[in-house]
C-alpha cells in the first residue's frame, strides 16, 4: 500500500487549460508538482450584475482571453510551446459552451505545435491541486465540495477514482449560494456566508440530513428549505433574525454532516490521507474543523492554498501529467462533455 | 500565400486549404453533427490531403459570424489559437460574404441569409462586380418578413441564398438559387476573401461578430430602461 510505483518524470512539462465555467485559465507546471505558471482571468465581475454565471456570456469571454491567457502563462513560466511535452485541457464536466473553447483551443494548439493531446476531468483536477501541494499517497479519501460538486471520492493508486457517495440533489456550494440569495448577500454568495459565520452564533438547530446509515450521500436541498422556513416563521412573529446567526447555524449544519461522513468513511476503508478538493475547501469553517478532527487522529492531511481551491489550470495540468505517464491520450475527436463521469 | 479557411458558422462545415492562392483542397459538409468532434480531423485531412504542414501556412481565414454562436466560436477559437501557435495572422470574414460569393456571376443584388428563429434572420446585401461581391448593406439581424419587403422596394432583380431556404421558401418565393449546392457557402470563398483583407487586430482581440447581444444581457438592459 501507498507508493503505486508510478513516477512522473521530474522534466515533463505540461501546458494546461481551464475553460469550464466562468475562469479562463491557463498554466504550465514541470514534473506533474511543480507550477511554472497559473494564470487565472475570473470574470466574477460580468457576471455580478446577473446574480450567477450566464453560460453564453461566459462562453464569450473564454474566446476573447484564451490565447491570450495561454500566451501569459507560457511568458510567466519563461517556456515556448516547444518546451512543452503536451496539452491538458479540462473536457468536462462543467457548462458546455465554456468547455468548447479550451478543447478546441487544446486541439488547435496540440495540432499546430505537433503535440500530444490529453483530456482531464475536471474533479480529477480539483483532487490533484493537492498534489501541488505534497505528494499524494494512497489510499486516499477525497471530499469534493464546490458549486457543483459534493462527493467523496476513494484513490487506491494515482489517475483511479472510485465514488463512495455525492450529493443527491444540491452541490454544498450551491446550497452556500441559494440560502446567501435568500438572505439579500451579492453574489457568489459563498464567502460572504462564511465571514458572516465567523461573526455570529449557531444558535438555530437546523436539520442534519443523515440519510441512511451506512450511506455515503449527501442531501442538502432539505436544509436550505429550513433556513427559509425558519426565516419566514420568525417574519410573521415578527421577528428579525440576525444574517449571522442564519449563516453561523446553516454553516454548522453543513460541516458537521460533511465533516462526520467523511470520517465515517476514513475509518471504513482505512485511507492513510485525506485531502479537501473544490472551491468550497476554500471555506475558513470547514478547513479549520477538517484540520482539527484530522489532527485528533492523526490522519495525514492536505488542503490546497485558496488559490489552487478555486478553478484553476494548474491543477489540470497535474491531473494531466499523471495521464501523461500512464499515456492516457486524447485524439482529434475530443469533445467537451458537460456531463463526464470520474470513474472511466 | 498559403491559407486555411475554417466555417462552422451554420450546420454546414467548410475546411479549405489555398496553396500559393490556388485552391488546393476543399471539404464541406451539411449535416446535424457537431463540429466540436469533427473539425479538427477535418482540418488534419484536408490539410495531409494538400500536403500542407502548419507552419506553410501564411494565413488563417475563418468565417467570423454571424451564425450559430458556438459553432462560431468553434471555428473562431480554432482559427485564432492555430495562428497564434504558428505566429501568423487570423482574418475574419462574414459568413454572410462567403455565402453571397456563391452569386457572384448574378447580375442585381444578392441577398444570403441564416435563420435567426423566430421569424428573424441573419442577412445583409451585396453585389457582384468583375466577378467579386461587394457588400452594399451592412450585415444584420432582422424580421425575414420586413428584410424581404425593403429589398423588393430597390426594384431591381435579387438572388437570395441561404441553408435554411426551406424554412423561408414561400417568402423569398421564385427569387431564390435554384442549385441547391448555391445555398452553401464554400470555404474557398473564405480564404479568397481572407487572402485580400488586411489582418489589422492582434491574434488574441480577434473575436465572433455575433450581430447580436447575449440574452440575459439584453434582458438586463432592458430592466435597466423600466427602471428609469
Ligand atoms: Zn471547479
Amino acid at each position: 500500500m501507498g507508493d503505486d510505483g508510478m513516477k512522473i518524470n521530474e522534466e515533463l512539462m505540461i501546458l494546461g487549460i481551464e475553460t469550464s465555467c466562468d475562469e479562463t485559465s491557463a498554466s504550465v507546471v514541470r514534473g506533474g508538482r511543480e507550477i511554472l505558471s497559473n494564470v487565472v482571468s475570473s470574470q466574477i465581475e460580468s457576471h455580478k450584475r446577473f446574480g450567477g454565471v450566464v453560460p453564453e456570456i461566459a462562453s464569450r469571454h473564454h474566446v476573447e482571453q484564451v490565447t491570450y491567457i495561454i500566451e501569459q502563462a507560457l511568458r510567466e513560466a519563461e517556456v515556448t510551446m516547444d518546451d512543452v511535452d503536451a496539452v491538458a485541457v479540462t473536457e468536462g464536466p462543467g457548462l458546455v459552451g465554456a468547455l468548447l473553447v479550451g478543447v478546441n483551443a487544446a486541439k488547435a494548439l496540440a495540432f499546430a505545435k505537433g503535440k500530444p493531446l490529453i483530456g482531464v476531468h475536471h474533479i480529477a483536477g480539483h483532487i490533484y491541486a493537492n498534489h501541488l501541494v505534497e505528494e499524494l499517497t494512497f489510499p486516499l479519501l477525497s471530499l469534493v465540495v464546490s458549486g457543483g460538486h459534493t462527493e467523496l471520492v476513494l484513490m487506491d493508486e494515482h489517475g483511479k477514482y472510485e465514488i463512495l457517495g455525492e450529493t443527491r440533489d444540491d452541490a454544498v456550494g450551491e446550497a452556500y449560494d441559494k440560502v446567501a440569495r435568500t438572505i439579500g448577500l451579492p453574489y457568489p454568495g459563498g464567502p460572504h456566508m462564511d465571514r458572516l459565520a465567523h461573526e455570529g452564533e449557531a444558535s438555530i438547530e437546523l436539520p442534519r440530513a443523515w440519510l441512511e446509515a451506512d450511506s455515503f450521500d449527501f442531501s442538502f436541498s432539505g436544509l436550505k428549505s429550513s433556513v427559509i422556513t425558519t426565516l419566514h416563521n420568525a417574519k410573521q412573529r415578527g421577528e428579525e433574525i440576525p444574517e449571522e446567526t442564519i449563516a453561523a447555524s446553516f454553516q454548522a449544519s453543513v460541516i458537521d454532516v460533511l465533516v462526520t461522513k467523511t470520517m465515517r468513511a476514513v475509518e471504513k476503508h482505512g485511507v492513510e490521507r485525506l485531502v479537501l478538493a473544490g472551491g468550497v475547501a476554500a471555506n475558513k469553517g470547514l478547513r479549520a474543523r477538517i484540520s482539527e478532527v484530522c489532527e485528533e487522529r492523526g490522519l495525514k492531511m492536505t488542503i490546497p492554498p485558496l488559490a489552487l481551491c478555486t478553478d484553476n489550470a494548474a491543477m489540470i495540468a497535474a491531473a494531466g501529467s499523471v495521464m501523461y505517464e500512464k499515456g492516457q491520450f486524447a485524439d482529434d475527436r475530443l469533445n467537451a462533455q458537460p456531463g463526464l463521469e470520474l470513474e472511466r | 500565400m498559403n491559407v486555411l479557411a475554417i466555417d462552422t458558422s451554420t450546420y454546414v462545415m467548410g475546411v479549405a486549404v489555398l496553396r500559393d492562392g490556388q485552391v488546393a483542397g476543399e471539404m464541406v459538409t451539411h449535416v446535424k453533427k457537431n463540429h466540436s468532434i469533427r473539425l479538427m480531423p477535418a482540418i488534419r485531412m484536408v490539410m495531409e490531403e494538400a500536403d500542407m504542414k502548419p507552419e506553410e501556412l501564411d494565413r488563417i481565414a475563418v468565417a467570423e459570424g454571424p451564425g450559430s454562436y458556438t459553432g462560431v466560436r468553434i471555428g473562431v477559437t480554432t482559427g485564432k489559437t492555430m495562428a497564434w501557435a504558428l505566429g501568423i495572422p487570423v482574418v475574419g470574414v462574414s459568413s454572410l460574404e462567403a455565402l453571397a460569393a456563391n452569386g457572384r456571376y448574378f447580375d442585381g443584388l444578392i441577398s444570403p441569409f441564416i435563420d435567426a428563429r423566430r421569424g428573424q434572420v441573419f442577412t445583409g446585401l451585396y453585389r457582384s462586380r468583375g466577378g467579386e461581391v461587394e457588400r452594399v448593406d451592412e450585415d444584420r439581424l432582422i424580421l425575414h418578413e420586413e428584410w424581404v419587403t425593403y429589398v423588393r422596394e430597390k426594384e431591381e432583380p435579387v438572388l437570395f441564398l441561404s441553408p435554411d431556404l426551406l424554412k423561408h421558401k414561400e417568402l423569398v418565393g421564385a427569387d431564390a438559387a435554384i442549385n441547391p449546392a448555391d445555398h452553401l457557402g464554400r470555404p474557398s470563398a473564405i480564404a479568397f476573401a481572407g487572402m485580400k483583407k488586411e489582418p489589422g487586430e492582434a491574434v488574441h482581440l480577434f473575436a465572433p461578430n455575433y450581430l447580436r447581444m447575449a440574452e440575459a444581457e439584453s434582458k438586463w438592459l432592458e430592466a435597466q430602461k423600466e427602471r428609469e
